[in-house]
């Protein structure tokens, strides 16, 4: 069994997403499009779709997360789904049975969707292998592995701005190693037909072997970012310093943080964008993040017309039975 | 008993012996193999047609889990399991809880070995108290007890002061250390090989040097202080090449591999699955196959099972928080065997880095069937095809990364002692 191979049924149907590797160019196309017609509720008087009446989802977060969770929130009940909003602090010595324990309190309460952020990778996976048939997971991130819808509102905002992807130049800028929005970033990309996708970091911060995903490897930024069309800055934790992987953020900044100046080798249209929370003065100058290039607030609502989407696909109620665009 | 075992194929590397012929046992000793034996009167006639009849198993790593996690499983669930899978000597590393670092805990665990009378056990004791790497255990005291080797098992010893101190001390005893290499630090939390798949997986991964490293640390000081040292479950090809240039400057040491790094790699844990959460990790197909031309070549000594059974939670919840480790004993020696018809190995060269190979390693009279030698044996269906099910496995660990493979071949009968324990013919 491969990682992905769990979130399609017998007839190449979405009923889990955990990951955007392994799925068809179809099915992320399908996603967005059907995103863009979620984009407008927002914005009605009456901010709700009835697909979801009567499903309960339950958002079960065992690491902490406000806009993740908040945007899962609102799509869910834009969608007119009850929701649960759990928060499970992890203890350190039980967390496997805590994690089983709660999934199966959760199904005697008979929720039908579980969208998960979970500390480990794989833990979507696990428990997408755990619950019964008729329930459903989405990954809201899990450890570095993936984080698919993150993936797919970037795809969005990529998409509004510049619609061809296979002209593309990408630039992902950061913390690759322990990104799980570069990974899900990344095979979405190369699935998307962009076939110029870079990452730039220092070597400590780039995983083994990385180029086996499709990429190319930078850890100088004037060079990496020399005519590229899209730029995704990825957070900097502070523990990558406490852990020697870094020796400060002064210098981080001075070598990786994006400013006007090292914005002026990319292409002049350029977007930049960022999955949050920033780390101002860091990986970014507030400058450009507040700048005219900076298209991070949108990418912020797409989530909710993405996670619409996703959520109303898996549950099968997305018109074509989740194969919209067919 | 008397026992007569006609026309099996004997396969005894120690001897250079590979016949069709008969075997004797009498007295829990062989009596003779091959060379027929005038006026023997039998109490049981096992009657083969070429299957082969090699000596016991020696096992150089198996977790019975007793005393501390007997919730994993047991000495009589474990011993039970080993004689289905003709092992009938095993080396149990000190991982116990109490720790294996005092004679009470070995006296315990041949207490429950005599009283269940299955597979020998050798225990090895802990190089360091607890093995928190930092006093030295009592070593005259657990050699007297009847350890056959010193080890630190799965906590590396960092300090560099201890780890001489440790081999010197071990030197005065002539008692082999145990060196599971890594570096603890390049460890870190990793879980899993570093390399395409744990970049892909998002799972932390281990650098091979976190092995050579280690390996490299062990053998400066094995060659100061001469202690006698035996690398366990080399798992890349780096750590072969250190291995083989040891030997080549007359290095006292020897190394093993277990039998799921001649099989599995890293792409083996795509899809998150736990059953191939082992420790050290499965690496690279590139390293799978220098280990398999270490083995070989005689650089590898011996394969052992690396026997780690578990309950079912610890290998369900997500990759990370599942504990290492694979049942493994069953699977042993058909995957052993099976070496021969699809690598190329001289059966006998298997046969012995099971047998008489890893008996020589930690010094005991076992693993061969030479006249008047310990009556342990198996006898070995290469005919008989069965397909693993972890669920009727004999050990009390279902957790094997090889449900559903097909064996080529089986364990068919297994003799300890000159005693029946198993026969399934």
């Amino acid at each position: 069994m491969t990682s992905h191979s769990i979130q399609l049924d017998q007839h190449g149907r979405l009923i889990h997403f955990l990951t955007t590797e392994g799925l068809s160019r179809q099915i992320l196309t399908s996603i967005l499009d059907y995103a863009e017609s979620f984009a407008g509720v927002g914005g009605r008087a009456i901010k709700k779709v009835p697909l979801l009446r009567g499903k309960t989802v339950a958002n079960l977060f065992f690491e902490s997360s406000t806009r993740t969770r908040t945007t899962f929130e609102l799509a869910a009940k834009r969608l007119s789904a009850d929701v649960l909003n759990i928060n499970i602090a992890m203890s350190a010595t039980s967390k496997g049975e805590a994690l089983q324990d709660t999934l199966h309190t959760l199904e005697a309460m008979h929720c039908d969707l579980f969208v998960v952020r979970h500390g480990n990778s794989g833990a979507a996976h696990f428990i997408a292998g755990q619950v019964a048939d008729n329930v459903r997971v989405i990954n809201a991130g899990d450890g570095r592995h993936a984080h698919p819808t993150q993936a797919m509102l970037d795809m969005f905002t990529i998409r509004r701005h510049k619609p061809d992807f296979e002209s593309l130049r990408i630039a992902i800028v950061g913390d690759i190693a322990h990104s799980r929005v570069a990974r899900s970033n990344i095979h979405a990309l190369n699935t998307l037909g962009v076939s110029d996708i870079r990452v730039i970091a220092p070597k400590a911060l780039i995983p083994e072997d990385v180029e086996s995903l499709g990429v190319q490897v930078f850890h100088d930024l004037n060079e990496g970012l020399r005519d590229v069309d899209v730029i995704t800055m990825l957070r900097l934790q502070r523990e990558r310093i406490s852990n020697a992987v870094l020796p400060s953020e002064e210098e981080y900044f001075q070598c990786y943080g994006l400013t006007e100046a090292r914005l002026s080798v990319a292409s002049p249209d350029a977007i930049v964008m960022h999955p949050g929370p920033i780390n101002r003065g860091i990986e970014i100058d507030s400058q450009v993040a507040d700048g005219e290039r900076s298209v991070i607030l949108q990418q912020v609502s797409h989530g909710i017309a993405i996670r619409m989407a996703v959520m109303a696909m898996v549950m099968g109620v997305a018109p074509g039975d989740g194969m919209v665009g067919e | 008993m008397r026992i007569v075992i006609r026309n099996g194929r004997l396969v005894c590397p120690a001897q250079q012996l590979d016949e069709l012929g008969d075997l004797y046992i009498a007295d829990g000793r062989i009596v003779a193999a091959g060379k027929a034996v005038d006026g023997f009167t039998a109490d049981l006639e096992i009657a083969l047609e070429g299957q082969f009849v090699c000596p016991g198993i020696v096992d150089l790593s198996v977790h019975t889990r007793e005393p501390g996690f007997e919730h994993k499983a047991t000495i009589a669930s474990e011993t039970e399991a080993a004689v289905r899978a003709g092992v009938t000597s095993m080396v149990c590393p000190p991982t116990t809880r109490p720790v294996t670092d005092n004679p009470s805990v070995v006296e315990l665990i041949h207490q429950r070995q005599t009283r269940l009378d299955k597979t020998r056990i050798y225990p090895l004791g802990a190089l360091t108290k607890g093995l928190e790497g930092r006093q030295l255990t009592e070593v005259a005291a657990l050699r007297q007890a009847g350890c056959v080797g010193l080890s630190n098992a799965d906590n590396p010893i960092t300090d560099t002061e201890v780890l001489r101190r440790a081999f010197e001390y071990a030197v005065g005893f002539d008692l082999p250390v145990f060196i599971h290499p890594e570096d603890s630090y390049l460890r870190n939390r990793g879980v899993m090989h570093e390399g395409k798949i744990s970049t892909r997986l998002g799972l932390p991964g281990i650098p091979e040097t976190a092995e050579t490293i280690a390996i490299s640390r062990a053998l400066l000081l094995i060659e100061q202080t001469g202690v006698r040292a035996h690398f366990c479950r080399l798992s890349c090809a780096r750590s072969v090449e250190l291995v083989a240039a040891a030997k080549q400057q007359g290095l006292p040491v020897s190394a093993d591999t277990g039998i799921c790094y001649l099989y599995l790699t890293e792409m083996n844990v795509d899809g998150f699955n736990s059953q191939c959460h082992l420790w050290p990790p499965l690496r690279t197909d590139r390293d799978r196959q220098a280990l398999l031309e270490g083995l070989r070549s005689g650089v590898i000594d011996a394969v052992c099972s690396d026997h780690q059974p578990h309950d079912e939670d610890a290998k369900a919840a997500p990759f990370s928080s599942t504990e290492p480790g694979a049942s493994t004993l069953e699977v042993l020696a058909p995957l052993a065997f099976s070496l021969a018809s699809t690598r190329g190995f001289k059966l006998e060269h298997i046969i012995g880095a099971l047998t008489c190979r890893p008996a020589s390693i930690i010094g005991i009279n076992a693993g061969t069937l030479a006249e008047s030698a310990p009556a342990d044996l198996f006898i070995f269906d290469e005919g008989s095809q069965w397909t693993v099910n972890a669920e009727k496995l004999a050990s009390a660990g279902k957790n094997t990364p090889f449900d559903n493979w097909e064996m080529g071949g089986k364990v068919t009968c297994t003799i300890i002692d000159g005693k029946v324990m198993f026969r399934d013919l």
